[in-house]
Protein backbone atom coordinates (compact mmCIF):
# COMPACT_ATOMS: atom_id res chain seq x y z
CA UNK A 1 0.00 0.00 0.00
CA UNK A 2 1.67 3.07 -0.62
CA UNK A 3 2.27 6.25 1.75
CA UNK A 4 -0.01 8.89 3.26
CA UNK A 5 0.71 12.47 3.43
CA UNK A 6 -0.60 13.62 7.17
CA UNK A 7 -0.50 17.23 7.12
CA UNK A 8 3.09 17.23 5.33
CA UNK A 9 4.05 14.32 7.60
CA UNK A 10 4.82 10.83 5.06
CA UNK A 11 3.19 7.64 6.83
CA UNK A 12 4.24 4.34 5.13
CA UNK A 13 0.54 2.82 5.57
CA UNK A 14 -2.60 4.71 6.46
CA UNK A 15 -2.73 2.60 10.12
CA UNK A 16 -1.90 4.65 13.60
CA UNK A 17 -3.14 4.30 17.22
CA UNK A 18 -5.30 6.03 19.24
CA UNK A 19 -4.02 8.04 22.35
CA UNK A 20 -4.09 6.27 25.32
CA UNK A 21 -4.26 2.86 23.48
CA UNK A 22 -0.78 1.49 22.92
CA UNK A 23 1.72 2.71 25.65
CA UNK A 24 5.25 1.97 23.45
CA UNK A 25 7.18 2.19 26.56
CA UNK A 26 5.36 -0.40 28.87
CA UNK A 27 4.99 -2.44 26.30
CA UNK A 28 8.61 -3.08 25.56
CA UNK A 29 8.65 -4.23 29.09
CA UNK A 30 6.31 -6.94 27.90
CA UNK A 31 7.46 -7.97 24.39
CA UNK A 32 11.26 -6.29 24.14
CA UNK A 33 12.56 -4.93 21.33
CA UNK A 34 9.95 -6.83 18.93
CA UNK A 35 7.78 -3.67 19.77
CA UNK A 36 10.37 -2.05 17.40
CA UNK A 37 11.00 -4.54 14.71
CA UNK A 38 7.66 -5.22 14.34
CA UNK A 39 5.89 -1.56 15.32
CA UNK A 40 1.88 -1.79 14.29
CA UNK A 41 1.97 1.73 13.57
CA UNK A 42 2.88 4.26 11.10
CA UNK A 43 2.86 6.92 13.35
CA UNK A 44 2.68 6.84 17.08
CA UNK A 45 0.21 9.51 19.01
CA UNK A 46 0.93 9.42 22.57
CA UNK A 47 -0.97 8.97 25.47
CA UNK A 48 -2.47 12.64 26.63
CA UNK A 49 0.18 14.88 28.84
CA UNK A 50 -0.81 17.67 30.47
CA UNK A 51 0.81 20.38 32.27
CA UNK A 52 0.85 18.59 35.72
CA UNK A 53 1.26 15.14 36.58
CA UNK A 54 -1.37 13.23 37.40
CA UNK A 55 -2.04 9.79 39.23
CA UNK A 56 -5.08 9.31 37.30
CA UNK A 57 -8.74 8.38 38.60
CA UNK A 58 -9.14 5.89 41.47
CA UNK A 59 -9.97 2.11 40.46
CA UNK A 60 -12.04 0.37 39.34
CA UNK A 61 -11.33 2.07 35.97
CA UNK A 62 -12.94 -0.60 33.25
CA UNK A 63 -16.45 -2.01 32.53
CA UNK A 64 -16.75 -4.76 30.09
CA UNK A 65 -20.08 -4.00 28.15
CA UNK A 66 -21.35 -5.87 24.96
CA UNK A 67 -18.71 -5.49 22.29
CA UNK A 68 -17.47 -2.76 23.78
CA UNK A 69 -15.68 -1.10 26.91
CA UNK A 70 -16.24 1.97 29.43
CA UNK A 71 -13.07 3.42 30.40
CA UNK A 72 -12.40 5.88 33.37
CA UNK A 73 -8.88 6.34 33.47
CA UNK A 74 -8.09 10.11 34.38
CA UNK A 75 -5.25 10.48 32.24
CA UNK A 76 -2.60 9.98 35.05
CA UNK A 77 0.85 11.26 33.17
CA UNK A 78 4.01 12.95 34.36
CA UNK A 79 3.33 15.92 33.19
CA UNK A 80 4.74 18.09 30.61
CA UNK A 81 8.40 18.24 32.23
CA UNK A 82 8.50 14.53 33.26
CA UNK A 83 7.43 13.22 29.91
CA UNK A 84 9.77 15.68 27.98
CA UNK A 85 12.61 14.32 30.04
CA UNK A 86 11.60 10.33 30.46
CA UNK A 87 9.19 9.47 28.16
CA UNK A 88 9.97 11.54 24.95
CA UNK A 89 13.69 10.17 24.56
CA UNK A 90 12.19 6.75 24.68
CA UNK A 91 9.54 7.45 22.36
CA UNK A 92 11.99 8.99 19.82
CA UNK A 93 13.57 4.95 19.25
CA UNK A 94 10.18 4.02 17.65
CA UNK A 95 10.46 3.98 14.19
CA UNK A 96 7.89 6.34 13.50
CA UNK A 97 6.69 9.67 13.17
CA UNK A 98 5.74 10.80 16.58
CA UNK A 99 2.43 12.88 17.33
CA UNK A 100 2.39 13.88 21.36
CA UNK A 101 -1.62 14.44 22.29
CA UNK A 102 -1.67 17.49 24.76
CA UNK A 103 -4.65 18.53 27.40
CA UNK A 104 -4.47 21.94 29.61
CA UNK A 105 -7.67 23.41 31.63
CA UNK A 106 -6.37 26.86 30.14
CA UNK A 107 -5.37 28.40 27.06
CA UNK A 108 -2.29 29.51 28.89
CA UNK A 109 -1.54 25.92 29.78
CA UNK A 110 -2.46 24.69 26.74
CA UNK A 111 0.29 27.51 25.26
CA UNK A 112 2.60 25.92 27.27
CA UNK A 113 2.74 22.58 26.99
CA UNK A 114 2.43 23.34 23.06
CA UNK A 115 5.30 25.33 22.85
CA UNK A 116 7.41 23.05 25.18
CA UNK A 117 6.30 19.68 23.30
CA UNK A 118 6.70 21.69 19.34
CA UNK A 119 10.16 22.65 20.02
CA UNK A 120 11.64 19.39 20.40
CA UNK A 121 12.47 17.87 17.21
CA UNK A 122 10.99 14.22 18.32
CA UNK A 123 7.80 15.54 17.96
CA UNK A 124 5.86 15.77 14.33
CA UNK A 125 2.57 17.00 15.36
CA UNK A 126 0.69 18.09 18.16
CA UNK A 127 -2.75 16.63 19.55
CA UNK A 128 -4.99 18.70 20.98
CA UNK A 129 -7.43 17.02 23.39
CA UNK A 130 -9.88 19.15 23.97
CA UNK A 131 -12.61 17.16 25.50
CA UNK A 132 -11.97 18.87 29.05
CA UNK A 133 -13.38 22.50 30.62
CA UNK A 134 -11.87 25.85 30.51
CA UNK A 135 -11.32 26.62 34.00
CA UNK A 136 -12.51 29.91 32.97
CA UNK A 137 -15.77 29.50 31.08
CA UNK A 138 -16.57 26.36 32.54
CA UNK A 139 -16.91 25.07 29.12
CA UNK A 140 -15.77 22.14 27.74
CA UNK A 141 -13.56 23.55 24.44
CA UNK A 142 -14.84 20.57 22.25
CA UNK A 143 -18.09 20.98 22.99
CA UNK A 144 -18.35 24.89 21.67
CA UNK A 145 -17.08 26.51 18.43
CA UNK A 146 -16.13 29.06 19.83
CA UNK A 147 -14.13 28.20 22.35
CA UNK A 148 -12.19 26.15 19.58
CA UNK A 149 -11.76 29.06 17.52
CA UNK A 150 -10.58 30.93 20.64
CA UNK A 151 -8.17 28.04 21.60
CA UNK A 152 -7.24 27.31 18.18
CA UNK A 153 -6.44 31.01 17.65
CA UNK A 154 -4.22 30.98 20.47
CA UNK A 155 -1.74 27.90 19.50
CA UNK A 156 -1.64 28.80 15.75
CA UNK A 157 1.26 31.35 16.23
CA UNK A 158 3.12 29.54 18.45
CA UNK A 159 4.67 26.14 16.48
CA UNK A 160 4.03 25.89 12.50
CA UNK A 161 4.01 21.94 13.29
CA UNK A 162 0.48 20.44 12.26
CA UNK A 163 -2.31 21.29 14.86
CA UNK A 164 -4.48 18.42 15.03
CA UNK A 165 -7.79 18.76 17.02
CA UNK A 166 -9.44 15.61 18.65
CA UNK A 167 -13.12 15.75 18.35
CA UNK A 168 -15.76 14.72 20.70
CA UNK A 169 -18.86 12.74 19.90
CA UNK A 170 -21.14 13.69 22.62
CA UNK A 171 -22.35 17.16 20.77
CA UNK A 172 -24.91 16.85 18.39
CA UNK A 173 -22.82 18.54 15.13
CA UNK A 174 -19.33 17.55 15.47
CA UNK A 175 -19.01 19.18 12.34
CA UNK A 176 -19.06 22.36 13.96
CA UNK A 177 -16.52 22.03 15.78
CA UNK A 178 -14.21 20.68 12.41
CA UNK A 179 -14.91 23.72 10.53
CA UNK A 180 -14.46 25.70 13.78
CA UNK A 181 -11.25 24.26 13.97
CA UNK A 182 -10.26 24.26 10.37
CA UNK A 183 -11.11 27.71 9.95
CA UNK A 184 -8.67 28.81 12.94
CA UNK A 185 -5.84 27.29 11.62
CA UNK A 186 -5.87 23.63 12.41
CA UNK A 187 -4.25 20.75 10.39
CA UNK A 188 -6.01 17.61 10.45
CA UNK A 189 -9.14 16.33 13.04
CA UNK A 190 -9.24 13.04 14.58
CA UNK A 191 -11.97 11.77 15.36
CA UNK A 192 -14.50 9.70 17.37
CA UNK A 193 -13.33 9.88 21.07
CA UNK A 194 -14.91 7.76 23.13
CA UNK A 195 -18.78 8.29 24.10
CA UNK A 196 -20.22 8.93 27.74
CA UNK A 197 -21.08 6.19 29.55
CA UNK A 198 -22.03 5.13 33.10
CA UNK A 199 -22.14 1.86 33.96
CA UNK A 200 -23.50 0.76 36.95
CA UNK A 201 -22.75 -2.22 39.27
CA UNK A 202 -25.03 -5.28 40.18
CA UNK A 203 -26.39 -3.47 42.69
CA UNK A 204 -27.30 -0.60 40.94
CA UNK A 205 -24.40 1.73 42.05
CA UNK A 206 -22.33 3.60 39.52
CA UNK A 207 -19.53 0.99 39.00
CA UNK A 208 -16.40 3.23 38.18
CA UNK A 209 -14.44 4.89 40.30
CA UNK A 210 -14.83 8.28 38.63
CA UNK A 211 -18.71 7.49 38.49
CA UNK A 212 -18.55 7.81 34.56
CA UNK A 213 -16.37 6.97 31.69
CA UNK A 214 -16.22 6.77 28.43
CA UNK A 215 -17.51 3.83 26.00
CA UNK A 216 -14.97 2.22 23.10
CA UNK A 217 -15.04 -0.86 21.02
CA UNK A 218 -17.04 -2.22 17.81
CA UNK A 219 -20.54 -1.17 19.43
CA UNK A 220 -18.92 2.63 18.16
CA UNK A 221 -17.91 1.70 14.86
CA UNK A 222 -20.94 2.61 13.37
CA UNK A 223 -21.51 5.93 15.22
CA UNK A 224 -18.01 6.80 14.05
CA UNK A 225 -18.79 6.10 10.29
CA UNK A 226 -21.33 8.60 10.48
CA UNK A 227 -19.95 11.31 12.07
CA UNK A 228 -16.01 10.95 9.61
CA UNK A 229 -18.75 11.17 7.06
CA UNK A 230 -20.34 14.32 8.46
CA UNK A 231 -17.32 15.86 9.06
CA UNK A 232 -15.61 15.13 5.78
CA UNK A 233 -18.29 16.74 4.07
CA UNK A 234 -17.82 19.95 6.10
CA UNK A 235 -14.03 20.24 6.03
CA UNK A 236 -11.24 19.37 3.83
CA UNK A 237 -8.43 19.33 5.96
CA UNK A 238 -7.14 15.41 6.30
CA UNK A 239 -9.39 13.39 9.02
CA UNK A 240 -7.94 11.20 11.23
CA UNK A 241 -11.09 8.75 11.68
CA UNK A 242 -11.40 5.70 14.19
CA UNK A 243 -13.76 4.14 16.17
CA UNK A 244 -14.21 0.28 16.92
CA UNK A 245 -11.76 -0.96 14.00
CA UNK A 246 -11.25 -4.61 14.36
CA UNK A 247 -10.56 -5.46 10.88
CA UNK A 248 -9.01 -3.98 7.66
CA UNK A 249 -12.28 -3.76 6.18
CA UNK A 250 -13.49 -1.86 9.14
CA UNK A 251 -10.55 0.63 8.20
CA UNK A 252 -11.74 0.46 4.64
CA UNK A 253 -14.86 1.77 5.69
CA UNK A 254 -13.41 4.83 7.29
CA UNK A 255 -11.20 5.41 4.91
CA UNK A 256 -14.42 5.68 2.04
CA UNK A 257 -15.97 7.62 4.71
CA UNK A 258 -13.95 10.48 4.26
CA UNK A 259 -10.52 9.94 6.87
CA UNK A 260 -7.28 9.74 5.53
CA UNK A 261 -5.34 7.94 8.01
CA UNK A 262 -7.25 5.58 10.33
CA UNK A 263 -6.44 4.97 14.13
CA UNK A 264 -7.03 1.87 15.95
CA UNK A 265 -7.78 2.01 19.55
CA UNK A 266 -9.41 -1.21 22.05
CA UNK A 267 -9.07 -3.42 19.21
CA UNK A 268 -5.34 -2.98 20.32
CA UNK A 269 -5.97 -3.97 24.14
CA UNK A 270 -7.53 -7.64 22.66
CA UNK A 271 -4.45 -8.04 20.59
CA UNK A 272 -0.81 -5.58 21.00
CA UNK A 273 -0.32 -6.66 17.39
CA UNK A 274 -3.80 -6.08 16.40
CA UNK A 275 -2.50 -3.19 13.77
CA UNK A 276 -0.07 -5.05 12.09
CA UNK A 277 -3.10 -7.81 11.27
CA UNK A 278 -5.65 -4.51 10.45
CA UNK A 279 -2.98 -3.49 7.90
CA UNK A 280 -2.05 -6.55 6.28
CA UNK A 281 -6.22 -7.24 6.19
CA UNK A 282 -6.69 -3.64 4.34
CA UNK A 283 -3.77 -4.19 1.77
CA UNK A 284 -5.15 -7.39 1.12
CA UNK A 285 -8.41 -5.96 0.39
CA UNK A 286 -7.56 -3.27 -1.71
CA UNK A 287 -5.62 -5.86 -3.77
CA UNK A 288 -8.78 -7.84 -3.90
CA UNK A 289 -10.86 -5.07 -5.21
CA UNK A 290 -8.02 -4.48 -7.79
CA UNK B 1 16.04 1.32 11.56
CA UNK B 2 19.10 2.17 13.48
CA UNK B 3 21.04 0.98 16.31
CA UNK B 4 18.60 0.12 19.58
CA UNK B 5 19.36 1.73 23.06
CA UNK B 6 16.64 0.09 24.57
CA UNK B 7 15.39 0.33 28.57
CA UNK B 8 17.55 -3.04 28.87
CA UNK B 9 20.53 -2.12 27.54
CA UNK B 10 20.81 1.09 29.47
CA UNK B 11 20.69 -1.41 32.58
CA UNK B 12 17.06 0.58 33.75
CA UNK B 13 14.35 -0.95 36.08
CA UNK B 14 14.57 -4.27 33.86
CA UNK B 15 13.46 -7.33 36.02
CA UNK B 16 15.84 -9.75 34.56
CA UNK B 17 13.91 -13.00 35.09
CA UNK B 18 10.71 -11.55 33.58
CA UNK B 19 10.46 -13.77 30.29
CA UNK B 20 9.47 -11.89 27.30
CA UNK B 21 6.59 -12.65 25.17
CA UNK B 22 6.23 -12.87 21.83
CA UNK B 23 4.86 -9.76 20.25
CA UNK B 24 0.97 -9.91 19.12
CA UNK B 25 -1.67 -12.24 19.56
CA UNK B 26 -0.99 -16.42 19.21
CA UNK B 27 -3.05 -19.88 18.67
CA UNK B 28 -2.24 -22.60 21.12
CA UNK B 29 -4.56 -25.61 20.56
CA UNK B 30 -5.80 -26.89 23.48
CA UNK B 31 -5.00 -30.68 24.45
CA UNK B 32 -6.40 -31.11 27.88
CA UNK B 33 -9.57 -29.42 29.53
CA UNK B 34 -10.01 -31.96 32.89
CA UNK B 35 -12.67 -31.99 36.00
CA UNK B 36 -10.22 -31.31 39.65
CA UNK B 37 -12.67 -30.74 42.01
CA UNK B 38 -14.67 -27.47 41.66
CA UNK B 39 -12.39 -26.33 39.22
CA UNK B 40 -10.95 -26.89 35.88
CA UNK B 41 -7.79 -27.15 34.58
CA UNK B 42 -7.31 -26.19 31.50
CA UNK B 43 -3.86 -27.15 29.18
CA UNK B 44 -2.99 -26.24 25.69
CA UNK B 45 0.36 -26.26 23.84
CA UNK B 46 1.65 -23.00 22.74
CA UNK B 47 4.02 -23.77 19.47
CA UNK B 48 6.03 -20.51 19.78
CA UNK B 49 6.05 -19.31 22.77
CA UNK B 50 8.64 -19.04 25.36
CA UNK B 51 8.66 -21.32 28.96
CA UNK B 52 7.11 -18.46 31.79
CA UNK B 53 8.57 -17.95 34.98
CA UNK B 54 5.89 -18.53 38.06
CA UNK B 55 3.96 -15.76 38.59
CA UNK B 56 3.26 -14.56 34.96
CA UNK B 57 0.12 -14.60 33.43
CA UNK B 58 -1.37 -14.97 30.08
CA UNK B 59 -4.04 -12.59 28.21
CA UNK B 60 -6.43 -15.54 26.98
CA UNK B 61 -8.99 -15.77 24.74
CA UNK B 62 -10.99 -18.43 23.01
CA UNK B 63 -10.76 -18.87 19.19
CA UNK B 64 -14.39 -19.41 18.69
CA UNK B 65 -17.66 -18.14 21.47
CA UNK B 66 -15.66 -14.85 22.45
CA UNK B 67 -18.32 -11.93 21.86
CA UNK B 68 -20.09 -13.86 19.47
CA UNK B 69 -23.08 -16.07 21.03
CA UNK B 70 -23.90 -13.94 23.81
CA UNK B 71 -23.28 -10.13 24.80
CA UNK B 72 -19.86 -10.57 26.89
CA UNK B 73 -16.93 -11.71 26.80
CA UNK B 74 -15.85 -9.39 24.93
CA UNK B 75 -12.37 -8.47 26.73
CA UNK B 76 -9.24 -11.43 26.96
CA UNK B 77 -9.09 -12.23 30.58
CA UNK B 78 -5.71 -12.86 32.22
CA UNK B 79 -4.32 -15.89 33.90
CA UNK B 80 -1.79 -17.39 35.59
CA UNK B 81 -0.10 -20.03 34.50
CA UNK B 82 -0.40 -23.06 36.70
CA UNK B 83 2.39 -25.34 35.12
CA UNK B 84 4.26 -25.13 32.34
CA UNK B 85 6.32 -28.07 30.07
CA UNK B 86 8.75 -28.07 27.13
CA UNK B 87 8.00 -30.35 25.30
CA UNK B 88 8.70 -31.28 21.46
CA UNK B 89 5.55 -29.42 20.36
CA UNK B 90 5.90 -26.54 21.99
CA UNK B 91 4.86 -25.26 25.77
CA UNK B 92 2.27 -27.25 27.52
CA UNK B 93 0.52 -24.37 29.51
CA UNK B 94 -1.60 -24.94 32.33
CA UNK B 95 -4.62 -22.92 33.62
CA UNK B 96 -6.48 -22.95 36.56
CA UNK B 97 -9.81 -21.58 36.71
CA UNK B 98 -13.84 -22.05 37.84
CA UNK B 99 -16.94 -21.07 35.80
CA UNK B 100 -17.92 -17.89 37.77
CA UNK B 101 -18.80 -15.76 34.49
CA UNK B 102 -18.74 -15.20 31.11
CA UNK B 103 -15.32 -15.15 30.28
CA UNK B 104 -14.64 -18.40 32.50
CA UNK B 105 -17.72 -20.15 31.08
CA UNK B 106 -16.65 -19.89 27.64
CA UNK B 107 -12.91 -21.30 28.77
CA UNK B 108 -14.71 -23.54 30.99
CA UNK B 109 -16.24 -25.40 27.44
CA UNK B 110 -12.80 -25.67 25.39
CA UNK B 111 -12.43 -29.28 24.49
CA UNK B 112 -9.14 -30.69 22.81
CA UNK B 113 -8.08 -29.24 19.13
CA UNK B 114 -9.95 -25.93 19.72
CA UNK B 115 -8.02 -22.68 19.44
CA UNK B 116 -6.87 -21.13 23.11
CA UNK B 117 -5.84 -17.43 21.88
CA UNK B 118 -3.06 -16.25 23.92
CA UNK B 119 -0.87 -12.99 25.07
CA UNK B 120 1.72 -13.60 27.04
CA UNK B 121 3.86 -14.44 29.59
CA UNK B 122 3.53 -11.13 31.09
CA UNK B 123 4.24 -9.58 33.94
CA UNK B 124 6.59 -9.93 36.82
CA UNK B 125 7.42 -13.34 38.46
CA UNK B 126 8.45 -14.01 41.89
CA UNK B 127 11.51 -13.51 43.28
CA UNK B 128 13.56 -15.92 44.59
CA UNK B 129 14.06 -16.11 48.72
CA UNK B 130 17.07 -14.72 48.82
CA UNK B 131 16.42 -11.62 46.81
CA UNK B 132 13.63 -10.98 49.98
CA UNK B 133 16.04 -11.88 52.68
CA UNK B 134 19.33 -12.46 52.57
CA UNK B 135 18.92 -14.99 55.20
CA UNK B 136 15.87 -17.32 54.23
CA UNK B 137 16.30 -20.51 54.81
CA UNK B 138 12.97 -21.79 52.80
CA UNK B 139 9.71 -20.16 51.60
CA UNK B 140 6.26 -20.73 52.67
CA UNK B 141 3.42 -20.60 50.19
CA UNK B 142 0.02 -19.65 51.05
CA UNK B 143 -2.57 -20.47 48.13
CA UNK B 144 -6.30 -18.99 48.88
CA UNK B 145 -8.58 -21.21 46.01
CA UNK B 146 -8.51 -20.64 42.80
CA UNK B 147 -5.26 -18.52 43.64
CA UNK B 148 -3.24 -21.56 44.19
CA UNK B 149 -2.02 -21.70 40.59
CA UNK B 150 0.89 -19.76 39.99
CA UNK B 151 2.36 -20.90 42.97
CA UNK B 152 1.71 -24.51 41.53
CA UNK B 153 4.62 -23.64 39.04
CA UNK B 154 6.83 -21.70 41.91
CA UNK B 155 6.56 -24.63 44.02
CA UNK B 156 8.06 -26.79 41.18
CA UNK B 157 10.52 -23.78 39.87
CA UNK B 158 11.87 -23.50 44.21
CA UNK B 159 11.62 -27.59 44.37
CA UNK B 160 13.76 -28.00 41.35
CA UNK B 161 16.36 -25.63 42.71
CA UNK B 162 16.83 -27.35 45.92
CA UNK B 163 15.00 -24.88 47.89
CA UNK B 164 12.79 -25.69 50.51
CA UNK B 165 9.36 -24.72 50.33
CA UNK B 166 5.94 -25.69 52.64
CA UNK B 167 2.46 -25.15 50.97
CA UNK B 168 -0.62 -23.36 52.87
CA UNK B 169 -3.52 -24.09 50.70
CA UNK B 170 -7.08 -22.64 51.85
CA UNK B 171 -10.85 -23.42 50.12
CA UNK B 172 -14.40 -22.25 51.07
CA UNK B 173 -15.90 -25.52 50.88
CA UNK B 174 -15.95 -28.44 48.88
CA UNK B 175 -17.40 -26.90 45.47
CA UNK B 176 -14.59 -24.26 45.51
CA UNK B 177 -11.59 -26.29 45.79
CA UNK B 178 -9.79 -28.14 43.46
CA UNK B 179 -5.98 -28.11 41.87
CA UNK B 180 -4.78 -30.00 44.62
CA UNK B 181 -3.02 -32.36 41.41
CA UNK B 182 -0.66 -29.13 41.07
CA UNK B 183 0.94 -29.90 44.29
CA UNK B 184 1.99 -33.61 43.88
CA UNK B 185 4.82 -34.58 45.70
CA UNK B 186 4.06 -31.63 48.38
CA UNK B 187 4.29 -31.03 51.29
CA UNK B 188 0.64 -29.32 51.65
CA UNK B 189 -1.39 -28.42 54.52
CA UNK B 190 -4.98 -27.56 54.43
CA UNK B 191 -7.76 -25.14 55.48
CA UNK B 192 -11.38 -24.88 53.94
CA UNK B 193 -13.89 -22.96 56.28
CA UNK B 194 -16.75 -25.59 55.98
CA UNK B 195 -14.04 -27.75 57.59
CA UNK B 196 -13.93 -30.55 54.62
CA UNK B 197 -10.47 -30.97 54.06
CA UNK B 198 -7.64 -29.60 56.67
CA UNK B 199 -8.17 -27.13 59.32
CA UNK B 200 -11.90 -25.74 59.49
CA UNK B 201 -11.17 -22.02 59.47
CA UNK B 202 -8.49 -19.80 57.12
CA UNK B 203 -5.49 -20.51 55.16
CA UNK B 204 -4.20 -17.92 57.53
CA UNK B 205 -4.27 -19.50 60.61
CA UNK B 206 -1.97 -21.74 59.59
CA UNK B 207 0.55 -19.23 58.34
CA UNK B 208 0.02 -17.61 61.91
CA UNK B 209 0.89 -20.67 63.71
CA UNK B 210 4.05 -21.15 61.16
CA UNK B 211 4.81 -17.59 61.49
CA UNK B 212 5.04 -18.35 66.01
CA UNK B 213 8.12 -20.43 65.26
CA UNK B 214 11.69 -20.07 65.59
CA UNK B 215 12.08 -19.84 62.12
CA UNK B 216 9.88 -16.94 61.01
CA UNK B 217 12.57 -14.46 60.62
CA UNK B 218 14.38 -16.90 58.11
CA UNK B 219 11.33 -17.54 55.75
CA UNK B 220 9.53 -16.01 53.06
CA UNK B 221 6.07 -15.97 52.35
CA UNK B 222 4.79 -16.02 48.75
CA UNK B 223 0.79 -15.64 48.82
CA UNK B 224 -2.31 -15.65 46.29
CA UNK B 225 -5.61 -15.57 47.07
CA UNK B 226 -9.12 -13.86 47.02
CA UNK B 227 -8.47 -10.30 47.78
CA UNK B 228 -9.28 -10.93 51.68
CA UNK B 229 -7.37 -13.64 52.06
CA UNK B 230 -4.07 -11.57 50.88
CA UNK B 231 -4.83 -8.25 52.57
CA UNK B 232 -5.01 -11.03 55.94
CA UNK B 233 -1.89 -12.56 54.60
CA UNK B 234 -0.16 -8.73 53.67
CA UNK B 235 -1.32 -7.47 57.54
CA UNK B 236 0.18 -10.61 59.14
CA UNK B 237 3.57 -11.00 57.83
CA UNK B 238 4.09 -6.00 58.40
CA UNK B 239 3.42 -7.35 61.72
CA UNK B 240 6.11 -10.29 62.34
CA UNK B 241 8.43 -8.47 59.80
CA UNK B 242 8.40 -11.32 57.36
CA UNK B 243 9.12 -10.39 54.07
CA UNK B 244 6.50 -11.41 51.24
CA UNK B 245 5.07 -11.35 47.57
CA UNK B 246 1.76 -11.23 46.53
CA UNK B 247 0.51 -12.43 43.17
CA UNK B 248 -2.60 -10.02 42.42
CA UNK B 249 -5.44 -9.54 40.05
CA UNK B 250 -6.91 -6.23 38.93
CA UNK B 251 -9.40 -6.20 36.14
CA UNK B 252 -7.19 -5.44 32.99
CA UNK B 253 -8.11 -4.95 29.23
CA UNK B 254 -4.53 -5.63 27.64
CA UNK B 255 -2.44 -6.50 30.02
CA UNK B 256 0.42 -5.03 28.53
CA UNK B 257 0.55 -1.88 29.97
CA UNK B 258 -1.89 -0.10 27.44
CA UNK B 259 -5.32 0.39 29.16
CA UNK B 260 -4.23 1.93 32.75
CA UNK B 261 -7.33 -0.11 33.81
CA UNK B 262 -5.50 -2.43 36.81
CA UNK B 263 -4.33 0.30 38.96
CA UNK B 264 -3.15 -0.78 42.18
CA UNK B 265 -2.62 2.26 45.40
CA UNK B 266 1.17 2.25 46.48
CA UNK B 267 1.91 2.98 49.79
CA UNK B 268 3.66 6.03 48.88
CA UNK B 269 0.76 7.75 47.07
CA UNK B 270 -0.06 7.02 43.11
CA UNK B 271 -0.59 4.03 41.53
CA UNK B 272 1.07 1.05 39.79
CA UNK B 273 -0.31 -0.65 36.82
CA UNK B 274 -0.28 -4.34 37.89
CA UNK B 275 0.26 -5.65 34.53
CA UNK B 276 3.36 -4.04 34.33
CA UNK B 277 4.60 -3.46 37.78
CA UNK B 278 3.08 -6.39 38.97
CA UNK B 279 1.00 -9.24 39.34
CA UNK B 280 3.54 -10.01 42.20
CA UNK B 281 4.41 -7.39 44.08
CA UNK B 282 6.63 -6.79 47.06
CA UNK B 283 3.66 -6.67 50.14
CA UNK B 284 5.21 -3.78 51.88
CA UNK B 285 4.66 -1.81 48.44
CA UNK B 286 1.16 -1.72 48.91
CA UNK B 287 -0.95 -0.23 51.02
CA UNK B 288 -3.73 -2.91 51.49
CA UNK B 289 -4.42 -5.77 49.04
CA UNK B 290 -8.43 -5.52 48.90
CA UNK B 291 -8.25 -4.49 44.69
CA UNK B 292 -11.43 -2.34 43.73
CA UNK B 293 -13.74 -3.79 40.75
CA UNK B 294 -12.47 -7.07 41.72
CA UNK B 295 -15.80 -8.13 41.83
CA UNK B 296 -16.67 -7.77 38.50
CA UNK B 297 -16.35 -11.46 36.31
Amino acid sequence: MSSVDLCGIELAHPIINASGTFDAIAARRAFGDAVLDEFPFSAYVSKTITPEPRVGNAPPRLWEEAAAMVNSIGLPNKGATGFLADDLPQLAELPVPLIVSVMATSSEGFAELVSAVAEREEVSAIELNVSCPNVHSGLIVGEQPSETTALLGSLRPLTGKPLIVKLTPNIADPASIAVAAEAAGADSVSLINTLKAAPLSPGGEPWLGAGSGGLSGPAVRTIALRQVADVAAAVSIPIIGMGGVESGSHARDLLAAGARVVAVGTASFRDPAAGTRIRAELVDGVAALG
Amino acid sequence: MGARRGPASRGRSFVPERVLAPFGRRRSEVVANEVSGGYRIVSSVDPSGPVPAAGQFYMLTCERGWGGGGERPFLPRAFSVADAVAGPEGVRLSFLLEDVGPGTHELARLGRGDGLLLTGPLGSPFSMPRELNRDAAGAILVGGGIGLAPLALWRRTLAERGLPERSLLGFRDRAHSGGMELFRCSEVRLASEDGHAGHRGYVTDLLNVMLEGDDARSSVVYACGPPPMLEAVRALCAEREVEAELAMESPMACGYGACFGCAMPLRDGGYMRLCVDGPVVRASAVETALVAGAGHR
